[in-house]
């Protein structure tokens, strides 16, 4: 126990230097998630977020968006739009789609700052705003480098 | 690419069964990592290591130097298998034990004629990632070669040496209390199998040596000169401590 | 293609939705970091990805600096007629990169 807690507290020293900028806020994420829907009712709908609920590194953090939508000219889903609560500025990303993906799916890696709430706005054709969210608990290794 | 896939994953089962039925009771760092990260090492088309990887192909077949040779002019197509499983290994041109990116840069001062590629450069990274992608699935095995021995001891006394201001060990983490978690991460045993490592923290591709520098920076020890020797013998140490388990290279890990 | 890896495959059924995943090499620097002399590495991102199939645009990604080193994005699209799909990556410092690939469509 005293051993780790030593090699911990050398870690977390090193580890605190690069995370002095600064944050957003959850309201910060609602500004921008508002900005997005024009205000609109969000619901939850057929959006599943896939991230998972403990990282061991925030820098490369997997996440998939699906959305279930028939992608037809009349019925798809036109965007969507990820946003972050803690990280220094509150987007991720804005996917734009149509019916020539067949499939709502999007995939990528994100970077997060600390443990926060991911937030999916899903947009479609007929100006439905569908929303999911997830949280992440977000580790750092043990022995880091130093900047230099 | 499915069938690739498909193998490896057997392969990793394969592996961790038959360390079970024996009673090995090594780990690859690669089981100590979650779902997500697994996933990611697994798939060609999303490990950021094959970047590295596909550019180190073209370097391979490059020519180079003044003797305008590429590697691929004297190692033929498949010759690679197994080479990067074996290393830290004693090299005739130098008459002393080298690890894999010594050895590229031993072929490239001595028979391509070029310079030698700075540590921990783009261009040693991807020539070193091809070359060792390329014993991907094979188990480690260092050389049986007593001129290795006097090395390897170094390395093992090194391991178990207390050192920096926190008076620990490689060995007081990495044997024993590997498993059990420091910060939030678990600890793993540190064997060295996929190397060069894609690091998330990084957000890179890095050599053993870069991560262990890292892990004396985190120990609080003043790491040793970039050229030391020590490495050499660390490294030389860790692979027999390695010796059968499973090479994953390009490997990703936190 | 030596800063970048696409995945997609050669040949598809006609209506078939394929997979695509492209990964490319890039510091994705957030310009929030502080650097050794303590001043802020200045933001060096792709701003944008996206992709054409035959000409018509099937699918784009607007990133930020949330967006991991390396950028990796994988999506799906219909393969309706066969064709060339081309891949474009944009950003900070006139940070261009085009790419393509065939898929033969029966």
């Amino acid at each position: 126990m005293t051993t780790s807690r030593r090699c911990f507290l050398a870690g977390a020293a090193v580890a605190l230097l690069p995370i002095t900028s600064a944050r957003a806020t959850p309201a910060d994420m609602e500004a921008a998630i508002r900005e997005v829907t024009g205000g609109a009712t969000l619901r939850e709908g057929p959006v599943a977020l896939d991230i998972p609920p403990l990282v061991e590194n925030g820098n490369t953090v997997p996440l998939t968006v699906s959305v279930k939508s028939p992608m037809t000219a009349e019925d798809h889903v036109k965007a969507i739009h990820v946003f972050n609560e803690k990280n220094p500025q509150p987007h991720v990303f804005n996917a734009t789609l149509g019916p020539r993906n067949g499939k709502a799916v999007v995939s990528t890696r994100i970077k997060l700052a600390d443990t926060q709430q991911i937030a999916a706005v899903v947009e479609t054709s007929r100006g439905e705003f569908w929303t999911a969210r997830a949280e992440v608990i977000v580790t750092i290794a043990a022995c880091l480098e130093e900047v230099n | 690419m499915r069938r690739l896939r498909t193998f490896l994953v057997l392969a990793g089962v394969f592996v961790a069964s038959l360390a079970l039925a024996q009673g090995d009771p090594r780990r690859s760092s690669y089981q100590d990592m979650g779902p997500a990260l697994q996933k990611m090492q697994d798939d060609d088309s999303a490990n950021p290591g094959m970047l590295f990887v596909q550019a180190g192909e073209e370097a391979w077949n490059a020519k180079a130097g003044s003797a305008d040779k590429a590697c691929a002019d004297c190692h033929a197509a498949g010759s690679m298998k197994g080479v990067a499983a074996r290393y830290p290994a004693f090299a005739k041109e130098s008459g002393k034990p080298v690890d894999l990116e010594g050895r590229i840069n031993l072929c490239r001062t001595e028979h391509q004629k070029a310079e030698a590629l700075a540590a921990e450069s783009k261009e040693l990274l991807q020539l070193t990632a091809y070359v060792a992608r390329q014993s991907k699935g094979e188990p480690i095995a260092p050389p049986d070669d007593e001129r290795l021995d006097p090395l390897r001891a170094q390395g093992e006394t090194l391991w178990k040496q207390r050192q920096g201001q926190l008076n620990l060990s490689c060995a007081s983490c990495h044997d024993a209390n590997a498993g059990k978690k420091l910060a939030g991460a678990t600890i793993p045993q540190a064997h060295p199998t996929g190397y060069p490592i894609y690091r998330l923290e990084w957000q890179t591709l890095g050599s053993l040596k870069r991560r262990l520098r890292n892990c004396m920076i985190g120990m609080r020890v003043e790491p040793y000169a970039y050229d030391a020797p020590e490495y050499l013998a660390l490294e030389a140490f860790l692979m027999k401590r390695a010796q059968g388990l499973i090479d994953d290279a390009p490997a990703v890990r936190p | 293609m030596a800063n970048a890896l696409i995945h997609a495959p050669k040949t598809a059924k006609r209506g078939e939705v394929i997979e695509i995943k492209a990964l490319i090499l890039h510091p994705m620097e957030t310009g929030f970091r502080p650097g050794t002399n303590g001043r802020i590495i200045p933001r060096n991102i792709i701003e944008r990805f996206s992709a054409d199939w035959n000409g018509e645009e099937v699918f784009a990604l607007k990133m930020s600096p949330a967006i991991a080193a390396n950028p990796f994005v994988s999506f799906f699209v219909v393969a309706d007629r066969s064709g060339t799909v081309k891949f474009r990556w944009s950003g900070d410092n006139d940070f261009l990169v085009e790419e393509q690939v065939a898929i033969a469509v029966e």
